[in-house]
């Protein structure tokens, strides 16, 4: 209760408040995307040439493929020609450790509230941050390789352990997935790379930070969690990027891989620049993320809560392969002023007696556009699958739109899938009640809207839990009255 | 403290409030009766700041100023509560963490420091005594699934923790049985004092049995048509609204 209350007397900044640039000395690919631009990347990582090849073919059949029409979303097309693929902060050397780092760079990091220097306030939660397409620094590395975690940026576990990244990567989403996880797989700069040994439970939540800071950058990067069996990890993502006029494009990959036992929670706080008050400028956020639940029992959580963007399109999705594995999907999307959001999951069910439980919470204020796509496929070996689904929409003012697409395809009738799907408008009665206390109108649509989206908020970790709860009453400022 | 000048409202062009005159002074309790639909919690809402009643004339004036100037949460501030008649759901939200909220809020504007989580607890503890609500009613959603008697101690709860100097108990008895009746209005009593002024709106003597009110006041059709001391609360207990309606139609 007194981090709500935290959250609240610290509402007073009004915009996007991650709008900055840095001014980072920067070096970059030129515009433009073709296999020599990949050779380029590829190159300038001194990647082995199976991944080079790797690139090459995804590049290929992404050439081959056409962007989805599908979304509930419109937006002018993209001119993939216009948009430069690699850009890296200038760097002297590779940095052995924080105090090489440029301290422009770790500023930009400070002033975002993440302390890449351990002892400070993060202090149980290691971090991978990454800056435009290269990561900068991995905070904890020595203490967690003590017990065999491997966290580091994708670049290095390339270098240091390429035969578990060439067993998994694409071993979830397949290059030729779909059209950004195609782009993704041949221009994917950095990201973060993590594995969890046999038995493992991770001691400290685990942490990539993202930002985009170049203009006329796309970001793509690449996240691979592999979890061995009985082995368990609480990852956390977060993003910003600078306020902008042009869109930019984000198209990242995240690939989970559940071993038998094993636990994977995954929690996001996106909040990529949105675009101003008119709709324009702000992120074009293209991701793909797919956990596969490989083994007997194994478990993965994903818990979202999205409140930047002009433009979402986004369907964390478990593929429950194994034997009682179980999948879960909670998730609080706000769109205001002219974002559009078409986000949601998958779940499928292949083993037996695999479970799934969707919680999808929208909230929708200004003219923004908000819709849940989300399927439920039991194939026919899945006996007793259980799935739970529910979906609620949240009004404010009646400029904006709720939809909801549910996808139910069920093989074997021994299923049991519920749905649950409401509709509501946030209420005078609600509001006026709250100022009769003598709290502002802000805070009480802050607390309303935080009360109704509390189920999914319980499921980040605390220290995410404040942020998020931050970033929605911030996202709705102003939408009410 | 609290001045109603000729006060009139209307909504969507119906006219509502026709003219009300009430002098309120500190220490004092007053109790308002009168028939369903006459309008008493219309002044209720009135006094509180809700938007949706128009006021078309008249002037109140609360401890100095001009109460319809300020907005509904500036007037909660100021120490103007109301406890509602149909109290509202907030899912998700708690009792303990709305009031910490709204206590907070309330602190800032008088220029007091926040509460820290011990001492608001504290003081949560000891409210809690007075209205004999349990822990476990404030843990949950706040009004969600609380039983009618449960809403109505739980507005007295609030009124509690927020000591307001101008309270409006807008029919905090219906819906109690006995017991809770006599909890309830043992809890008003003792936050009774000669600082501040409580207004109740009920359609029963009983409560004024232990709410002693100084004045009682009979609203209809948006006037107040009689006033007087307790005893006429007595009066209308036996004798209904019938002679006051004719009395009233005849002036
Ligand atoms: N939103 C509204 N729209 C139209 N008429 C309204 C509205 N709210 C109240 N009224 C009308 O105003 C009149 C007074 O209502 P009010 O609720 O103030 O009565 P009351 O004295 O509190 O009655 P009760 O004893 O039943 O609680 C009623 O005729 C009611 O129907
Ligand atoms: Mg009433």
């Amino acid at each position: 209760m007194s981090k709500d209350n935290q959250l609240l007397e610290e509402l007073t900044s009004r915009e996007y408040e991650h709008g900055w640039t840095s001014d980072i000395e920067m070096e970059s690919a030129p515009k433009g995307l073709n296999e020599d631009i990949i050779r380029f990347i590829s190159a300038k990582k001194n990647e082995p040439d199976w991944l080079l090849q790797w690139r090459l073919k995804a590049y290929r059949t992404w050439t081959t493929m056409a962007e989805p029409k599908w979304p509930n979303v419109t937006y002018p097309a993209i001119n993939y020609q216009d948009i430069i693929y690699y850009a890296a902060p200038k760097q002297k050397a590779k940095p052995k450790s924080l105090e090489d780092v440029d301290p422009e760079l770790l500023k930009t990091f400070e002033k975002l509230g993440i302390s890449l220097t351990e002892q400070k306030r993060l202090t149980g939660v290691a971090v991978d941050a990454v800056l435009d397409s290269v990561s900068v620094a991995t905070t904890f590395k020595e203490k967690l390789a003590e017990l065999g975690i491997i966290f580091c940026s994708f670049s290095e576990a390339v270098r240091e352990h390429p035969e578990l990244v060439k067993k998994y990567l694409g071993s979830v989403v397949p290059m030729n997935d779909n059209y950004f996880a195609a782009l993704n797989s041949a221009v994917f700069s950095d990201g973060s790379f993590c594995y969890i040994p046999k038995g493992v439970r991770c001691p400290m939540e685990l942490s990539t930070y993202f930002r985009i800071n170049a203009a006329n950058t796309g970001q793509f990067e690449r996240t691979l969690i592999v979890a061995d069996e009985g082995s368990y990890v609480s990852y956390l993502e977060g993003c910003t990027a600078p306020q902008r006029d042009e869109n930019q494009l984000h198209a990242a990959v995240v690939e989970i891989y559940a071993m038998k036992d094993a636990h994977v929670k995954y929690s996001t706080v996106q909040n990529w620049y949105p675009g101003d008050k008119e709709g324009k400028g702000g992120i074009y956020n293209f991701v793909t993320k797919r956990a596969l639940c490989a083994g007997e029992n194994s478990k993965v959580s994903w818990t979202q809560v999205e409140t930047g963007s002009a433009i979402t399109w986004k369907y964390p999705s478990c593929v429950l392969k194994g034997d009682n594995s179980s999948g879960e999907f909670y998730s609080v999307a706000v769109t205001n002023n002219y974002q559009q959001a078409d986000t949601g999951t998958k779940m499928i069910h292949i083993g037996r007696n695999t479970k799934s439980r969707i919680v999808s919470k929208g909230i929708s204020a200004g003219h923004s556009q908000n819709s849940y796509r989300g399927q439920v496929h039991v194939l026919k070996r899945a006996e007793n699958a259980r799935n739970f689904s529910q979906c609620d929409s949240l009004l404010m003012g009646n400029k904006c739109g709720a939809h909801t697409f549910p996808y139910i395809d069920v093989e074997n009738n021994t299923a049991r899938v519920e749905h649950e799907a409401t509709t509501s408008k946030i209420g005078e009665d609600q509001i006026f009640y709250c100022l009769q206390r003598g709290i502002d109108e802000e805070s009480a649509v802050a607390l309303i809207v935080n009360g109704y989206a509390k189920e999914v908020l319980n499921q980040l970790p605390m220290e995410f839990a404040v942020e998020a709860q931050k970033l929605l009453a911030l996202t709705l400022e102003g939408s009410v009255g | 403290m609290l001045s109603i000048k000729n006060l009139s409202a209307q909504i969507d062009g119906k006219q509502i409030l026709n003219g009300i005159n009430l002098e309120v002074k500190a220490g004092e309790v007053h109790a308002i009766m009168g028939p369903n639909g006459s309008g008493k919690s219309t002044l209720a809402s009135v006094l509180a700041g809700r938007e949706e009643f128009e006021v078309t004339g008249g002037e109140v004036e609360y401890l100095g100023k001009n109460l319809l100037e300020l907005e509904p949460d500036e007037r909660a501030r100021e120490g103007v509560f109301l406890a509602f008649q149909y109290p509202v759901e907030i899912p998700g939200v708690s009792t303990i963490n709305f009031m910490k909220t709204a206590v907070n809020q309330v602190r800032e504007h008088r220029g007091q420091d926040p509460l820290d989580a011990v001492s608001f607890l504290g003081l949560m503890k000891e409210k809690m005594k007075l209205v004999e609500i349990d822990q476990s009613l404030l843990n949950r959603s706040l009004n969600e699934g609380f039983s009618g008697g449960e809403k109505k101690r739980n507005e007295i709860f609030q009124m509690a923790m927020l000591e307001p100097k101008l309270a409006i108990l807008d029919e905090t008895d219906s819906g109690l049985d006995i017991d809770a009746l006599k909890i309830v209005a043992n809890g008003v009593n003792k936050l009774r004092s000669k600082n501040n002024a409580i207004i109740v709106v009920t359609h029963y003597q009983r409560l004024l049995n232990y709410i002693v009110p100084d004045f009682v006041h009979v609203l209809y059709k948006g006037k107040i048509v009689k006033s007087g001391g307790k005893e006429l609360a007595l009066e209308l207990e036996a004798k209904g609204y019938d002679w006051i309606k004719s009395e009233a139609e005849v002036v």
